[in-house]
């Protein structure tokens, strides 16, 4: 009798155990989803930023022409790039980063366009978007390691085995040798 | 963190109930001396205890509204204040937090910032002007990411809630002790010679009691805040990846000698830093200080950057920022971080001076 209760004990301690596992696998897993879908919202903003910043500057960039070309290319490029896992985004996403960069760089040598209120608020928008990215990407980042460490860890990689928890992808990870998050991007 | 948020809960609870207690226990003495008997006490007792426990649920609920009347701040959309709004949105999702905190500007030229609330959900933000206006935007991010932390953390619900009650004890403790020098014990009448002895000692039992309380009330406010300053400063660099921002964002409000006007004993600890400007440049900290010495929060900044104090010059900015300290800077110079090839580190190196490490 003693001992059928011990048993009974026993099993419901590890009941709860291995439900309180699962349920805070199940919390990571969503964080990284919703990390995840954090940077895709701030790379739609800058999306749809760039046209906009193009627009301002273009009449006065006559002679760089060549520079705004690239940035709208690289931004089409990126947006293409959306439905194609993080590792192409991510390629495409750094080429508009680049070519952004060298835009704000021509910027700098048109006094006019750095007194115009419009391009300087356009600037400080397209400036915080860059670092929304960037911070989201760490969050991201940061979720995803302790998700992956959950996973791989003992305990709870007994749990993660059992329920088909799987590793996910760091937003820059080297050639996708991992299984790509399952995200939905569009 | 959790550990964080789970003892300022349980902090907030506890100071709810000691405050109850000690307003009671003074309601009880007070109306002992002055209406007479146990009676008259019980009396008090109970106005005093259901005045505290009403007091403390508005102080839950809107003591960030409170504290936000009290200091002059004025809400202010996007559209007002695009930098600051987009650092705040910022910090937000380097945080994870799900919404960004409501934006207050207040329109004094000393920088300083303080974050009211009482959870994630519920929170506030108040900037100076002066602090905008000093402030370049990756020390704002700093300043902001500080904030957050202490959002994060749940140290906005203890913090406003020190600030409510222990604001309310001094009022009530201060009124007594006026309300008793200016001949208010007088109105005792009709009782015995031996009536009017035990009336005495009981006068002066409240009068000691109604200087204690606040006492106590205060040290409770100067105990919180000192581990609280560096433990934000250190999740502020988690957040923002660069040590440096903070740490001359905090040496520009040290050098700043102003007091801020609309700051008081009740409210102070829950600036980044003093706003009462007693400014000290001394390396210990005193018992009646609500705020770490802010040298020496420059000083755990700067070792965890692995710079010298040479970096707080405003000339070597540009230097700072090329080599890379973290969080993306102003304009262009912002662009290129954006995208490292390596995923961040999970934590900063651990500083080596602040008191407990945050559990990560």
């Amino acid at each position: 009798m003693i001992a059928v209760i011990i048993i009974i004990v026993i099993l419901v301690v590890l009941g709860i155990i291995f439900a309180g596992m699962y349920n805070s696998l199940v919390g990571r897993r969503n964080q990284v989803d919703n990390s995840w879908s954090q940077i895709d919202v701030q790379l739609k903003r800058r999306h749809d930023l760039i046209p906009n910043l193009v627009e301002a500057v273009k009449d006065y960039m006559s002679y760089e022409q060549e520079t705004l070309t690239k940035v709208t290319e690289a931004r089409a490029a990126a947006i293409n790039a959306g439905n194609q896992g993080p590792q192409a985004q991510a390629q495409a996403e750094n080429m508009l980063t680049e070519s952004l960069k060298s835009l704000f760089a021509v910027v700098e040598n048109y006094p006019d366009l750095k007194a115009n209120q419009n391009v300087l608020s356009l600037q400080e928008e397209l400036t915080a978007t860059e670092n929304k990215i960037s911070f989201a990407r760490q969050f991201y980042n940061d979720s995803v390691l302790t998700y992956n460490n959950k996973i791989q860890m003992f305990p709870s990689n007994v749990i993660a085995g059992m329920f088909n928890f799987t590793t996910r992808q760091f937003f820059e990870a080297p050639e996708g040798d991992r299984e790509v998050p399952k995200v939905d991007l569009r | 963190m959790y550990e964080q948020i789970r003892r300022n809960r349980r902090a907030s609870w506890l100071l709810m109930g000691l405050v109850v207690t000690l307003l009671a226990a003074l309601g009880f003495v007070i109306g002992a001396a002055v209406i007479g008997g146990t009676s008259g006490g019980l009396g008090l007792l109970g106005v005093f205890g259901i005045a505290a426990i009403a007091w403390s649920i508005l102080g839950y609920y809107s003591g960030d509204k409170m504290v936000l009347a009290v200091s002059g701040a004025r809400q202010v959309t996007h559209e007002d204040e695009p930098q600051l709004f987009n650092v705040i949105e910022e910090m937000t999702i380097a945080a994870g937090l799900p919404n960004p905190p409501a934006v207050f500007v207040i329109e004094e030229p000393t920088p300083n910032a303080f974050a009211t609330g009482r959870d994630p959900q519920h929170a506030s933000v108040a900037v100076t002007r002066g602090m905008m206006q000093m402030l370049d935007r990756e020390e704002l991010q700093g300043v902001v990411a500080h904030e957050m932390s202490h959002i994060r953390n749940y140290d906005i619900r203890f913090a406003t809630l020190v600030g409510i009650l222990v604001g309310m004890i001094a009022l009530v403790a201060d009124f007594f002790l006026r309300w008793s020098f200016w001949g208010g014990g007088g109105r005792r009448r009709g009782g015995g010679d031996s009536n009017d002895q035990a009336g005495a000692i009981l006068m002066v039992v409240a009068i000691v009691l109604a200087i204690l309380a606040p006492l106590a009330a205060y040290s409770v406010q100067f105990a919180i805040s000192r581990r609280r300053e560096y433990l934000a400063d250190a999740s502020a660099v988690e957040l923002t990846r660069n040590p440096l921002g903070l740490a001359r964002a905090l040496n520009d409000i040290a050098a700043d000698p102003r007091p801020l006007r609309h700051a008081n004993r009740a409210t102070a600890h829950l600036y980044i830093e003093n706003p009462l400007k007693n400014k000290k440049t001394k390396e210990v900290s005193g018992v009646f200080d609500t705020h770490p010495p802010i040298q020496k929060r420059i000083a755990v900044l700067l070792e965890m950057a692995h710079v010298g104090p040479e970096a707080l010059v405003p000339g070597r900015r540009a230097a700072t920022v090329a080599a890379g300290a973290g969080a993306p800077a102003v304009g262009p110079a912002g662009v290129s971080a954006a995208w490292a090839p390596v995923p961040a580190p999970h934590e900063p190196p651990p500083p080596p001076a602040v008191p407990p490490a945050p559990p990560a």
